[in-house]
């Protein structure tokens, strides 16, 4: 059952199998041809609360390759809410003025307040530590579209795995795949039971481990992400693995032939630049993914895919 | 000794309500979060009382109240083993087991400093669920963080 068309999207998990799987075709549909001017009557007003490169720029590029026109801002900092407006009043004024609200603020959960008070729909450009659907439907669409399918995909996911939103999203979404997760991260950031709960419900297979070298050659997909710090209430600690997850490219030596690595950017250490030369290095075409399926996202929640 | 008493004597209360069946642990916490330590009315309660079904049990008699059904939610969460008895004019008119509600609403407060409905003016809601290890946990209908029972503050 198939149910896109003026419904938010807040998290991941609002989409069933057959929903995700139709997004990653409608955005398939866009990288063969970008420029359909389906949206010139259309209003989409992207509000940004906190500041963001990739995901603002592909929402509003991915506005105009479709012809529509764009209010909003960048920073709240110009908008009423420095006066104390509330969430809710900043959203039934906006929805006045568009025909959708892309949204990013920085409260945990607000993408979902505001769906239940907007006339339009809303798409969740991020709240908070919570949800970012947008960045998990564009690692699926860069999976598939490397691999050939989303099924029978070795994973390996690679830092900070208990804090990642993005990979906890990522897992939840692939368990309705046929995938192998191998989760790759100090102790102190392991993968949370209760995501790993959810891939042994979904009758899959997933494998930890401390040791980064150990499962490249197994990889179909090596995601990276960022350990922060901030995270470890030990600096010392910190100390002791902070280098011990950052990928070079001879590293990939022993990688398997269709193996690509992304990595949800922006990039501290963890990925040494000398691998952005390697064929295997995937994340900028993956950022340039995230136009299509944002594309696909704002034509089929309007009806026009 | 043939007259030895083998159990506390608590009066009986002519109209009201008899929490029974507290785990003793949450005595405590159910006075609190119904608000007796600051009533007016007539409150028995004893905790670690022998319990055949529990080992320990805790009890409270509150006189001429009778709880809503946000109450009873509120005790089910602390307690959900407590039995619910209530009297009139001496006379037991209803018994029944608390029932663990699927959702709350405008009950508890998100333990989430982050949360939308730390911020906003936004009433809180929770759907009830139970972790990997059948722990009972409340997931936060908005920021979808969970939070288990002893973090609980209840508005």
């Amino acid at each position: 059952m198939i149910n896109i068309k003026n419904r938010s999207l807040v998290s991941i998990t609002d989409y069933n199998k057959d929903e995700i799987l139709r997004i990653l075709d409608i955005a398939e549909g866009f990288e063969k041809d970008q420029r359909q001017k389906i949206l010139s009557d259309y209003v989409i007003a992207t509000l940004f609360f906190e500041p963001s490169t990739r995901t603002r720029l592909s929402f509003e590029s991915a506005v105009q390759y479709l012809g529509g026109s764009i209010v909003g801002f960048a920073s709240p900092d110009v908008t009423s809410v420095t006066k104390g407006e509330s969430l809710k009043d900043t959203i039934l004024t906006v929805s006045n003025y568009s025909d959708l609200i892309v949204m990013r603020n920085p409260m945990d959960g607000s993408a979902r307040y505001a769906s239940e008070v907007s006339p339009v729909p809303i798409l969740n450009a991020g709240d908070g530590a919570n949800q970012h659907p947008t960045q998990c439907l564009l690692d699926l669409y860069s999976i598939r579209k490397t691999q050939g399918s989303l099924d029978n995909i070795d994973i390996a996911l690679v830092g900070d795995l208990k804090y990642g939103r993005t990979v906890h999203s990522l897992v939840q979404a692939l368990s309705l795949f046929n995938t192998t997760f191998h989760f790759v991260s100090p102790e102190s950031l392991k993968m949370p039971s209760s995501v790993k709960t959810g891939v042994k419900k979904a009758g899959l297979e997933y494998h930890q481990y401390t040791d980064f070298m150990e499962v490249i050659p197994k990889a179909d997909i090596l995601y990276m992400t960022r350990i922060q710090g901030e995270r470890f209430p030990d600096p010392l600690e910190y100390e002791k693995v902070k280098n011990a997850y950052i990928l070079d490219n001879s590293m990939l030596e022993t990688s398997k032939d269709n193996l690509k690595v992304l990595h949800p950017l922006p990039r501290v250490n963890e990925l040494n630049e000398d691998v952005d030369d390697n064929p295997k290095a995937y994340y900028f075409q993956q950022a340039k993914n995230g136009v299509y399926v944002r594309q696909a996202l704002i034509a089929a929640i309007l009806g026009l895919k | 000794m043939k007259d030895k008493r083998t159990e506390l004597k608590v009066s009986a209360i002519r109209s009201g309500t008899v929490i029974d069946h507290i785990p003793a642990n949450t005595v405590f916490q159910v006075f609190k979060i119904l608000g007796l330590n600051d009533t007016s009315r007539q409150v028995y309660f004893g905790t670690n009382l022998d319990s055949k079904k529990y080992g320990k049990k805790g009890i409270i008699k509150i006189s001429n109240k009778f709880f809503e059904e946000k109450e009873i939610s509120k005790i089910a969460i602390v307690a959900p083993t407590a039995t619910i008895i209530v009297i009139e004019d001496y006379v037991v008119t209803k018994k029944e087991k608390v029932n663990l509600p699927e959702n709350i609403h405008k009950i508890a407060k998100c333990i989430n400093p982050k949360c939308v409905t730390n911020h906003q003016d936004v009433p809180t809601s929770f759907k009830i669920i139970e972790d990997h290890k059948g722990t009972m946990k409340l997931l936060c209908k908005y920021c979808e963080k969970t939070m288990s029972q002893e973090n609980i503050e209840f508005l």
